[in-house]
């Protein structure tokens, strides 16, 4: 077999491991809870038989191990289950209707920072590692460090008192509906996307600007010049083959920060995505519901690594042409 | 007899003070900036009941009152005095993002050591359950772990509103960072000579993590440990803007950024002091800055250490 082939094979397997093992953590934590489900959900008044059978219904009488096979295997079919929300009463919200149309506005949000920012920040990263300790690379080295250590709802509102207070360009807030039109949603969106495309350019700016620069420190990059090689053709013939990787895991990186920072901007700007959902559902102890936002997530953030590197191995000269 | 009239006395060694002061005089005008501003933050937060002019839940005014004479930067959403709340907020958001990492690197860097030296099966579980917790976003752990404990701690009347789960939920999850990293330097420290003549001398195990790896792996820990706290601290500010981090009426400027955030919204002649909510903002941005930048400095400093990786 190939080791190309093979190497991808492994990290297929050891990626799918994870996946099963963060499920194990995010179900098994759910146990910790102090008195149980049913003692939150019923308040402390709560008569032994009142508990056992709101137990009963909810099937949580049985063994875990039972529940999470269960669970987990629903969970593979997109099945979450049953909302906390309204199990007193007799409307059954399903989670995965609840979650479907919501985690297509938070797909859409995190497609559209994205566009923008990876092209944008590759480009200001490779120019800055290029010309590094020139005005320019100084320049945009503290910009970016500020931004990093800027809380994102702090640019948030920035944006929000700039653009939408001030200058009445945007929306303040973010609603969106299954109803809205493309080019509106784009524009509601517009301010969400720019605060995760500030953050995100600041970091992976950084991280590209540090592995470019590393790349070029390379012995074969100075051979590649003693031997007299225009600077373009070092940088396309030598450099970038060995650069893919670096690059993406930097990109892996940060739109997997993008799960995280969804979340936050989600909030700020009332979109109705996964991430403000999650937090809702946190606030009010919704657990099937936080259960399958943090699966979401998490499988997300593993898929994105796995991705990375497997495009890391896929183009690594060393394994493509093996002695 | 004097110095010159022996040329061969041996000058004692300098003593940590005085190789700090060597080092501050080198320091170049980002690092000073850095390191002023956090003695500044540690002076407010230190001081707070004194500095305060106002108790951090005292309702002094009309809800938005403008800046005036009680309150000099105007009163928040229930007429608090949002000055003495920012100083209150230095204590409790810095404090507790403080006792935070600091377990985080009790817990991570003991059991990286451990794990380096011991090898074996212990490094190997300890690794692959570190390994499957990597993997999880630490916000959306933090926010799923609070959901199951609740955001205070399970024992309100010993502790009152002191926020235990949050710290022992985020340190345990930093911990898991703080693991990885020092394992990886104490790993190749511990294959080092010196290591392996101490074990032969019999020394105990005690001795040789104290006197012979914790000193070689120290720089880039510590380094680590400026990163790490900026990253909990925002993680806290960002959690207390959710709403699920520190609670009120404790002040803290996350979940002071969320209690104004209303000003940004309503018309500026309704409500002419629009920057309220960003004074709590912009006091964890400069935090942040200040400490990146003498993370930078050390780094650069001690960069022999880190170099390679």
């Amino acid at each position: 077999m190939h080791p190309v082939l093979r190497t991808v094979l492994q990290r297929l397997g050891l990626g799918l491991i994870t996946l099963f093992a963060v499920s194990v953590i995010i179900f098994f934590s759910m146990l910790l809870l102090p008195g149980g489900y049913a003692q939150n959900i019923l308040g402390q008044g709560a008569t032994p038989e009142n508990v056992a059978n709101f137990n009963h219904e909810l099937g949580l009488d049985r063994p875990a191990m039972v529940r999470y096979l269960e669970w987990i295997g629903n969970a593979v079919r997109g099945d979450f289950g049953n909302s906390y929300s309204g199990t007193t009463g007799t409307i059954k919200r399903s989670v995965s209707g609840v979650i479907a149309p919501r985690l297509f506005n938070t797909f859409f949000l995190a497609t559209m920072a994205a566009a923008i920012a990876v092209p944008l920040s590759l480009l200001l990263g490779v120019l800055a590692a290029l010309y590094r300790n020139s005005w320019y690379d100084r320049i945009v080295n503290s910009v970016t460090l500020t931004t990093i250590a800027t809380p994102e709802f702090f640019i948030a509102y920035l944006l929000v008192y700039i653009f939408a207070v001030k200058l009445h360009w945007f929306s303040p807030l973010s609603t969106v509906s299954i109803n809205t039109p493309f080019l509106e949603h784009v524009s509601r969106a517009a301010l969400p996307a720019a605060t995760m495309t500030l953050v995100i350019v600041a970091h992976m700016m950084r991280m590209t600007r540090a592995a470019i620069i590393n790349l070029l420190a390379s012995p074969y990059i100075e051979m590649a010049q003693l031997k007299g090689l225009t600077r373009w053709q070092v940088i396309l013939r030598h450099a970038l083959p060995n650069a893919w990787a670096p690059i993406a895991t930097v990109i892996a990186f940060n739109l997997a920060y993008l799960v995280v920072g969804v979340v936050v901007v989600e909030v700020v700007y009332v979109y109705p995505g996964i991430g403000q959902m999650m937090v809702d559902a946190v606030s009010s102890r919704d657990m099937p519901v936080v259960q399958a936002c943090a699966l979401i997530f998490a499988a997300t953030y593993i898929t994105l690594n796995l991705l990375a590197d497997i495009v890391a191995i896929s183009t690594n000269p060393r394994l493509l042409h093996p002695k | 007899m004097t110095e010159a009239a022996n040329p061969r006395t041996i000058k004692a060694r300098r003593t940590v003070l005085q190789n700090l002061l060597r080092a501050l005089k080198t320091a170049p005008i980002s690092a000073w900036f850095g390191i002023i501003v956090i003695l500044i933050y540690a002076f407010a937060a230190l001081f707070a009941p004194w500095i305060a002019p106002h108790g951090e839940a005292d309702i002094l005014g009309k809800a938005y009152q403008p800046a005036g004479e009680t309150c000099w930067l105007g009163c928040d959403q229930i007429g608090r005095d949002i000055y003495s709340r920012l100083i209150y907020g230095a204590r409790n958001t810095i404090g507790i993002a403080l006792i935070t990492t600091l377990l985080s690197f009790f817990v991570g860097a003991t059991l990286g050591v451990l794990a380096a030296l011991k090898r074996g099966w212990l490094d190997q579980s300890i690794s692959r359950v570190v390994d499957a917790f990597l993997a999880i976003p630490v916000l959306i752990f933090a926010l799923m772990m609070l959901a199951v404990m609740g955001k205070n701690n399970p024992w309100p009347n010993v502790f009152g509103a002191f926020p235990l789960n949050l710290i022992v939920i985020l340190a345990l999850l930093d911990a898991t960072r703080v693991f990885r990293l020092s394992r990886a330097v104490a790993l190749n420290v511990a294959v080092m000579d010196y290591v392996e003549s101490a074990k032969l001398r019999g020394e105990g195990i005690g001795w040789t993590v104290f006197k012979e790896i914790v000193p070689n792996i120290l720089p880039p820990l510590v380094t680590e440990f400026g990163l790490r706290f900026c990253f909990v601290f925002l993680t806290i500010a960002a959690l207390s803007f959710l709403g699920v981090g520190i609670q009120p009426p404790t002040a803290d400027w996350g979940s002071m950024v969320a209690e104004n955030k209303s000003l940004i919204n309503f018309p500026v002649r309704t409500f002419p002091y629009i920057p309220v909510p960003f004074y709590p903002a912009g006091a964890i941005a400069l935090l942040t800055v200040a400490v990146n930048f003498v993370v930078d400095w050390v780094l650069h400093r001690t960069s022999g250490l880190r170099d390679g990786k």
